[in-house]
């Protein structure tokens, strides 16, 4: 299983190099979000809740470019038939679409992040800079674990262009929660952790239960 | 033996029933509400071709992708080698070559690439990623993606997908479409009758896909309207 994932994935991501289809789409979404939020909430800069509210919202909505699109190649190209008509576990192509989530929103934070800090980011991101990783990854991982299933439920689907963010945008909002509160300590001009290690246990909960899930019931969604 | 539908029996085409290569008996599938196969009974000895014919929208391509354990039966059964469908549909997947209408290869990957990936889900040697590119005339654009190549040649290479991990059983559906005859003639051996597999092929070329079948089955509406060696009679009324 996990050798079939290396090979999904090795293949998506040589497709994305190649395509450029979702991670500029992505960038560009967050950066224009971003400047929109710099001239519409008419201030230079951001702090606390504001700040970490809209620096998540903002990557999630992102991410629902991504998820979108994350099975359009195997849908428009026969991937999934030809994935079907292969000795292996179903749960590989999951296993494969989470990870290149993740590395596509990876992608995108090495940009938006620091534009985010330049346009809008009142206190500086250098003395947080471990902890921000620590939420990112653990915020990522939910948002490809959830965006792989949701992708490949509606991926059958004529109207998935509806569906996908209707779908994942509901059951990312414990993610949001649990980032946006583990950011706005440190996005206080009095920056400091505060609950910290509460909602990074809770991102890690919700993880471990989303991936669980999807594993289990995975295969059931490419049945016809 | 084929399963002579007029008579409920099974007729002798010379081997045993545990050796089938394929086996259905009242095989149904339907979509939402439209039937499209309903009583489709026929078996196919290892080695032979089942020419399947019948007009458009017969139900062809859905009999393959049934075989190919894409899609599950509603009712009847349906054996690949011995492995139910889809109880045993894990055990299908070694056993099967399937060239559809669709190439299932990634426009922007290379012929290379796109052969390296399946032969990886597939488990196979990569080694076999060059015989087959060699197989099908392929050498001197493997290196180039594939929306750069022409129809026909993403079709020969289609064809190496369907035997790179060397499938007892082919799944052929118009696998000579596109093909000019001199590429068809070089695919002879890979999907061939000369290539010792067992073939079920769709085609609405009659003639020749009679001529290298040892069986046909005749689909009309998803109905089956023979199986066995047709009289030219009953092949006209198919398609009338």
């Amino acid at each position: 299983m996990i050798a079939a994932a290396g090979a999904i994935l090795r293949k998506d991501l040589r497709l994305e190099l190649r395509t450029k289809e979702s991670v500029p789409a992505m960038t560009l979404f967050t950066l224009t979000v971003y400047v929109l939020f710099h001239f519409g909430l008419d201030r230079d800069s951001l702090d606390g809740a504001l700040a970490a509210g809209v620096l998540w919202v903002t990557l999630l909505l992102a991410a629902v470019i991504g998820v979108s699109r994350i099975f359009a190649v195997e849908r428009e190209q026969g991937g999934i038939d030809a994935l079907l008509l292969a000795p292996v576990d179903r749960t590989s192509l999951f296993l494969a679409k989470a990870a290149a989530l993740f590395v596509f929103l990876v992608a995108v934070e090495v940009v938006a992040i620091p534009a985010f800090a330049l346009l809008l980011l009142g206190p500086g991101l250098a003395g947080m800079l471990p902890e921000l990783l620590a939420i990112l990854a653990l915020g990522d991982l939910g948002i490809a674990a959830v965006g792989a299933l949701v992708a490949a439920l509606a991926a059958e689907t004529r109207a998935r262009e509806l569906i996908v963010p209707l779908l994942l945008l509901p059951f990312l909002v414990p993610v949001l929660i649990a980032c946006a509160q583990a950011t706005e300590p440190f996005m206080r001009p009095d920056q400091g952790p505060e609950d910290l290690g509460r909602w990074l246990a809770l991102l890690t909960l919700y993880d471990v239960v989303f991936v669980l899930l999807s594993v289990a019931v995975f295969d059931y969604l490419l049945e016809d | 033996m084929v399963y002579a539908h007029e008579t409920g029996h099974f007729a002798s085409i010379g081997f045993a029933a545990v050796d089938a290569a394929i086996e259905l008996d009242g095989l149904e599938r339907r979509y939402g509400e439209r039937v499209a196969l309903r009583g489709v009974s026929v078996r196919l000895a290892p080695g032979a071709t089942l020419a399947v014919l019948g007009p458009n929208g017969a139900g062809k391509t859905t009999l393959l992708r049934v075989l190919a354990g894409l899609l599950r039966p509603h009712a009847g059964t349906a054996r690949v080698f011995g492995a139910e469908i889809p109880d045993e549909r894990w055990k299908v997947p070694a056993q099967v070559g399937y060239l559809g209408h669709e190439p299932l290869l990634y426009r922007d990957l290379t012929a290379r690439e796109n052969l390296t990936y399946h032969a990886r889900l597939h488990g196979v040697d990569r080694s076999r990623v060059r015989e087959a590119i060699a197989a099908v005339g392929m050498e001197r654009r493997a290196d180039e993606p594939l929306r750069e190549l022409s129809r026909g040649m993403v079709q020969r290479l289609a064809a190496a997908r369907a035997v790179l991990h060397d499938p007892p059983l082919l799944l052929l559906d118009e696998p000579r479409a596109h093909l000019d005859p001199a590429a068809a003639e070089l695919l002879e051996p890979l999907i061939g009758r000369g290539s010792g597999r067992t073939r079920v092929l769709v085609s609405h070329d009659v003639e020749r896909a009679l001529g290298e079948a040892d069986v046909a089955l005749g689909l009309r509406a998803g109905r089956q309207a023979f199986a066995g060696n047709p009289d030219p009679d009953a092949v006209r009324e198919l398609y009338r």
